[in-house]
């Protein structure tokens, strides 16, 4: 099975079921257009490199590995788009097919070359976030100042705040942006190294309530997106 | 009078600056249990021990570095005017936190005395502070107190008096920074010694180093070769900590705040009051959360509806036992004009707007205000706003006037327009009258309840609109979420007095004059001339009866009087001799749209400008009449 495939059915299964959840044969088979015997077969395969959990009863969801792999396309996926539309000027309509085909063959030196060029977007042009990267820096400014090849990869996976279960408690190691809003956070307590842990979220993207330094703060979704912590 | 002293009250929301404030001063100052109810600052006298003291109440203000307008008033006032004392109120349950700020003002060197507030609770959380030690480390005299109770307020003023004579005090340097950032801090204070700018050297040398905007415009003025000096060693600072100079030095003031806690604070899990837990679980719920919301406002408005109605009926009857035969001039005038108008305003005072505010009290001073802002960013992110938009909206509920003023809370210039617009279109306290008075009690709860959902309904599709009109996106919401507490009584109702009584020294003097002139208007004919005039959008558009177009002029002073002066105007205490429920519905849903009051139009060109103020209102009156028209077209074909 090409690396592609695998790729591409790791982004669907983050697309339906994103990182807790299972996704059903049949949806992953009507997004790929693929018949679900053979999408069956696929699941079968990568169950045994480790990428996902798989029960033909059940469905399918992502392991940590698979999820890793995920994001990482997503990321590439749709940082091209935001060079195909900003940069390039393609109708809008087009980035995403154009960036389905580009991503597999983009190679981790050149997707830093494209976020710092693109200035650290947050953003797809539909709206999606892009996750973030996996160098060791505090934030973007410190990023954008400095070579390619300047930082050193992260040992452990760093996930956005929002992504925590209720209860669970992670250390700050990334706050994405910058300006008065990073300053603001900054001054709250949210300093880098600092333990927080997330105690429930509204529905349909709402914001959530964080537990700091012994205070309850609510944080704007898309604020909190840009915070990143790493279990500890 | 002389002041012999000025104190100036400041530290983060939330924690007990304006209960202080009002038991140093006994004046009323707005309290509750959420973050961002003192947007101005405040000022009261004290008489303590033959000295005039006066005290100064400050926005909340967690960190030197504003974010927000009413921090901005926070921080001016303790730069610029040079209070002798500044008052550190500081929250014992969260000290690190609060500390941080309270390291910033000892490195701008203010004379600080530090009140330690809320010991109360952080001994039930089994937090206790050993107060010496750190007073100690800190360099300051603390004050135990517990604001509510007033406990420890006045010490608070004798260790004030006391800082203020040991003025010239080295203050003491309870910050010392990494050795590469105390190299690039002094430094800067060398070359800053040459210029003057009224603040403190090292504190000035910080703050360029965190790339201050106004410390870099004032520092500018005088030598502009400093701030290409200062950028330089900022830069050399965040080359070694790979992160921007601004939160290095956050970060080590947290450090030293952690530091400083772990020396005086002990900590000692007592029966947690898992009570908050569960409440916060309830009414933060995905779901529940939501139904709660819905029940309590629901509830509210049925109450105060069928509360206010049977009030007013009462009075109605009583009003109508003792009706005398007039006959003359001058009695005719005191009955029908003073003593109507007199029975009008106390229904609607003593029925829906005393009524209204206790229970605001009640939500307010729980704790609950914050959660509906928690509850409503998402739908809020829909009209271009952020949840923290809820706090002034609900204020609105109330008046108009302090949502206005409370929409300081917002971050950017547009989203304050934005909320300050649809604010304006609240259902405030006098609306409230007009529409339970007149719709709730004449027609029916259920229309009084459907005007409530049209304005609703409105708001939302103005927030769209000016979301589409106005470019930018909202910042999102921060917010600190205080825990729940049991509500006072006496707070609840001196809250509820103090908001009352404003109404009762302006409103209701007017009010009753009011019905004398428009008394003697109707004598005289005018109020025919006036109405005439009007007709053709009163009768013909809107299909009232004509004596209510002097009404809507009225009502632009107070809305209430718009109601409370019908009852004059049609010259009967019942309306429904005068008046069809159509009539009625419509008279109340342009009053509830059109013009916000002249208090409200004051209120608004001063916080966003005469243009914003004139076009708001006019925008206000068109839509109002437009609707008005509709809706009596349409309800006429069923009712």
């Amino acid at each position: 099975m090409p690396q592609e495939h695998v790729e591409e059915y790791l982004e669907a299964i983050y697309d339906i079921a994103g990182r807790k959840g299972t996704a059903k044969t049949t949806e992953i088979a009507e997004r790929l257009d693929n018949a679900p015997a053979s999408v069956t077969e696929a699941f079968q395969r990568m169950k045994q490199n480790g990428l996902v959990r798989y029960e033909s009863h059940k469905g399918v969801s992502l392991t940590a590995k698979g999820y890793k792999v995920a994001t990482k396309m997503k990321r590439k996926h749709r940082l091209l788009e935001v060079f195909l539309a900003k940069i390039l000027h393609l109708p809008k309509e087009k980035i995403h097919e154009q960036a389905c085909k580009m991503e597999h063959t983009l190679t981790d030196e050149t997707e830093t070359a494209l976020c710092k060029t693109l200035k650290g977007p947050t953003e797809c042009p539909h709206g999606s976030p892009i996750p973030p990267c996996n160098l060791e820096v505090k934030n973007c400014q410190q990023c954008l100042a400095e070579v390619i090849g300047a930082f050193d990869k992260r040992d452990k996976d760093i996930v956005a705040i929002t992504s925590l279960q209720p209860n669970e408690k992670a250390k700050i190691v990334f706050v994405r942006g910058g300006g008065g809003v990073t300053q603001r956070l900054c001054d709250l307590g949210l300093t880098h190294g600092t333990m927080v842990s997330l105690l429930r979220e509204a529905p349909l993207q709402g914001p959530i309530e964080i537990c700091i330094r012994g205070c309850k703060l609510v944080i704007g979704r898309g604020i909190a997106e840009k915070i990143f912590v790493q279990k500890t | 009078m002389k002041i012999d002293l000025t104190i100036a009250l400041a530290g983060n929301a939330n924690v007990g600056k304006s209960s202080i404030f009002n038991q140093l001063t006994g004046l009323g100052q707005i309290i509750g249990n959420w973050p961002g109810k003192t947007v101005e600052k405040a000022e009261g006298v004290l008489l303590h021990h033959d000295k005039h003291i006066k005290i100064i109440d400050l926005p909340g203000i967690y960190s030197l570095s504003t974010y927000s307008q009413e921090e901005i008033v926070s921080r001016e006032f303790i730069a610029l005017q040079h209070p002798d004392v500044v008052v550190n109120v500081v929250d014992a349950t969260s000290l690190e936190r609060n500390l941080f700020f309270t390291l910033q003002l000892l490195e701008m060197g203010t004379p600080l005395v530090i009140a330690l507030n809320l010991v109360d609770i952080a001994k039930k959380k089994g937090i206790t502070i050993n107060e010496n030690k750190l007073g100690q480390l800190l360099g300051a005299p603390i004050v135990l107190t517990i604001a509510t109770k007033g406990i420890g307020v006045h010490e608070i003023v004798d260790a004030a008096i006391e800082q203020a004579t040991r003025k010239s005090q080295e203050y003491k340097n309870v910050i010392r920074y990494g050795p590469e950032i105390e190299t690039r801090i002094e430094k800067l204070e060398r070359v800053l010694a040459d210029i003057n700018i009224g603040y403190p050297l090292r504190w000035t040398a910080i703050k360029l180093l965190e790339e201050d905007s106004e410390i870099i415009q004032k520092v500018k003025e005088k030598n502009p070769d400093i701030i290409i000096a200062a950028n330089i060693l900022a830069g050399e600072i965040s080359e070694i900590h790979k992160e921007p100079c601004a939160t290095v030095i956050a970060s080590e003031r947290y450090a030293v705040a952690v530091r400083i806690v772990q020396e005086v604070q002990t900590f000692k899990e007592s029966e947690k009051s898992s009570m908050g837990e569960r409440l916060d679980a309830l009414s933060m719920h995905s779901v529940w959360g939501y139904v709660l919301l819905f029940i309590i406002m629901l509830s509210i408005l049925m109450l105060m509806s069928l509360f206010g109605g049977w009030l007013s009926e009462t009075l109605r009857n009583l009003f109508e036992n003792v009706n005398p035969h007039i006959t003359g001039l001058w009695p005719d005038l005191a009955w029908n004009g003073g003593i109507v108008g007199l029975y009008a305003t106390l229904s609607v005072a003593l029925g829906f707007i005393l009524p209204f505010y206790l229970i605001f009290g009640l939500l307010e001073d729980s704790g609950y205000l914050p959660k509906i802002a928690y509850l409503m960013d998402r739908p809020c992110h829909t009209i271009g706003l952020h949840g923290k938009a809820c706090i002034p909206l609900l204020l609105g509920f109330g008046c108009n006037v302090s949502a206005c003023v409370g929409c300081r809370i917002m971050e950017t210039k547009r989203d304050r327009l934005i909320t300050v617009f649809l604010s304006t279109l609240v259902p405030c306290s006098a609306r409230t009258v007009v529409i339970l008075g007149l719709v709730g009690a004449y027609v029916g709860v259920q229309w009084a309840i459907a005007l409530y959902v049209i304005d609703f309904i409105l708001i939302f599709i103005i927030g769209r609109i000016l979301n589409r009109l106005l470019p930018g996106i909202s910042v999102g919401i921060i917010m600190e979420m205080p825990p729940y507490r049991l509500p006072s009584g006496k707070v609840v109702t001196k809250q509820a007095w103090n908001r009352f009584k404003p109404f009762l020294m302006t409103a209701l003097p007017l009010i009753i004059l009011g019905s004398i002139v428009i008394e003697a208007m109707r004598i005289t004919n005018v109020l025919s001339l006036v109405s005439n005039a009007l007709s053709p959008v009163t009768v013909v558009w809107l299909g009232l009866p004509a004596f209510t177009g002097f009404l809507f002029i009225f009502g632009v002073i107070r809305k209430e009087a718009a109601l409370v002066l019908l009852t004059t105007a049609a010259g009967t205490l019942d309306i429904r001799a005068v008046m069809s429920p159509v009539q009625m519905i419509v008279f109340a849903l342009v009053i509830m749209i059109y013009v916000p009051c002249v208090a409200t139009i004051a209120a608004l060109t001063r916080e966003t400008g005469w243009k914003n103020a004139a076009l708001i209102t006019f925008s206000e009156i068109g839509l109002a009449v437009l609707l008005g028209g509709i809706a009596f077209r349409l309800l006429s074909l069923f009712m």
